[in-house]
């Protein structure tokens, strides 16, 4: 029930509605929990609310901290396992 | 999905736990707790406890508003629900959470009862606008994050004048829970997992007096498997340098300072409760929210006039004990044979975030998992 996702905002309409995409499904959310949301922005959408924004530049932080850990080749051995990720 | 999938890449996850692996002291134990129950989700749907070695535990938190909801507040609500002219609108979880006599909000709907299954708190106002002869009462529950819709529709409701919705709040504080949880020193916890999307409105600042006072740990983390493994790999560095500060790795969506406006709607609309009793945890001080006298037209529990009385859980259920970090669901006999998510006896088997139910639905997987392995 605390499942949210980010979603990005397709269309914006009146009474601090949108509809955002999430995956190429189209839904009907509230912004009125959060200012000045733009076309295009990507909000963290749950209960049928955008509850905050997602800011792409942090993301990109966060991914290219992933990528610096894919380069340093690590040599210890993992078990192999079948986790679903 | 954009900002979904970027963090659930395989390779990198077995790398990171490589990481975990190197850093972890096997000569030490690392109990790390998630206190929210989509973490509890994410790390079984993603069998990330298998590729963590077997010095880092899991210790699920309370962090599931079904689960912690106790019998008394579900049996309000049915009672709310039977009451002649009610509808009683609820999110999908709570209509199978046992209340008293083992009946919930599902059975009372085939006894004849109006409750609808609302995905929103604002498909909740809009069946009130369109039922104007019956009484609409929203059954709130959620941490910091329903809290904010649900004021924005309280809000709303005051501005269109309708005098048939309220709302029973059973909206209850992060914070104060892992505050409950430190203090009972019950649990062997040496780090906290953050919840995500909590954070997002409250921000990181509230968890600093935990890192200060419990000398605890606390990386606030996304739901994706690699925020996950990337959580526990700096609580595991923070234990071992021996500090405890609140570092945050959901930094795409969370700030110190959090969600302002949402924080401020709330405040307009709600105030603290003095105490409020919880699942597993009892009666905790300043833990929950209640609805300020200025909208007290749209307070079920006052036109209603609800009393709440303490119910015992069933003599069996580990629920209880679950939510306070100190079982897990195998130590319980009822688990898989009577209680399952069809038929269940605890709050913990309803919700997919509660402990029962991801051990019951991917436990299984991770049994078979283990014996691949050997
Ligand atoms: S298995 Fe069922 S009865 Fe046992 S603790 Fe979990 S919810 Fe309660």
């Amino acid at each position: 029930m605390c499942l949210a996702i980010p979603a990005r905002v397709a269309e914006l309409l009146e009474n601090d509605l949108a509809v955002v995409d999430l995956g190429g499904v189209r839904k009907e959310i509230s912004l009125a929990l959060v200012d000045d949301v733009a076309l295009g922005d990507y909000v963290i959408v749950h209960v049928g609310y955008a509850i905050n924004r997602l800011d792409p530049e942090e993301a990109e932080k966060t991914l290219a901290l992933f990528a610096e850990i894919a380069e340093t080749l690590d040599s210890s051995p993992l078990t192999p396992h079948s986790s679903p990720i | 999905m954009k900002y979904i999938d970027e963090f659930r890449d395989g390779d990198l996850a077995r790398k990171l736990a490589a990481d975990i692996r190197r850093e972890a002291r096997p000569e030490r134990e690392y109990g790390l707790m998630e206190f929210c129950g989509g973490h509890t989700h994410a790390i079984f749907r993603y069998g990330i406890q298998g590729l963590l070695p077997d010095c880092v535990h899991m210790i699920h938190g309370p962090g599931c508003p079904v689960c912690v909801l106790p019998i008394g507040r579900v049996d309000n609500a049915i009672e709310l629900a039977r009451m002649p002219g009610v509808t009683l609108c609820c999110y999908g979880d709570m209509l199978r959470v046992p209340g008293s006599g083992r009946v919930s909000l599902l059975k009372a709907k085939a006894d004849g009862a109006d409750i609808r299954m609302v995905y929103s708190s604002a498909d909740a106002l809009k069946i009130a606008q369109e039922n104007p002869e019956r009484q609409v009462v929203f059954f709130a529950i959620g941490f910091e994050t329903t809290t904010p819709p649900t004021a924005v529709v309280i809000l709303q409701a005051e501005t269109l004048g309708l005098n048939n919705f309220t709302v029973f709040s059973n909206h209850v504080l992060t914070p104060a829970a892992i505050g409950a949880i430190m203090q009972s020193g019950e649990a062997r916890v040496d780090g906290v997992v953050g919840p995500a999307h909590v954070s997002t409105v409250i921000g990181s600042r509230p968890y600093e007096p935990f890192s200060a006072e419990y000398h605890m740990p606390v990386v606030i983390a996304g739901f994706e498997p690699l925020d996950m493994m990337q959580a526990i790999l700096m609580l595991i560095r923070q234990i071992n340098e021996g500090r405890a500060e609140v570092e945050n790795e959901f930094t795409r969506a969370v700030t110190r300072d959090g969600n302002l406006k949402a924080q401020r709607m709330v405040d307009e609309v709600f105030e603290l409760r003095d105490t409020f009793e919880w699942r597993g945890l009892g009666w905790v001080p300043d833990s929950a929210l209640q609805i300020r006298e200025k909208y007290a037209a749209f307070d079920a529990e006052k036109r209603f006039e609800l009393t709440h009385a303490s119910v015992a859980d069933h003599q069996s259920c580990e629920c209880s004990a679950i939510i306070r970090g100190v079982k897990n669901p195998l130590d319980c006999k009822l688990f898989g044979s009577v209680c399952t998510p069809d038929n269940p006896i605890g709050s913990c088997m309803v919700s997919s975030e509660g402990a029962c139910a991801a051990y019951y639905t991917y436990g299984r997987y991770r049994e078979a998992q283990k014996q691949d392995q050997t």
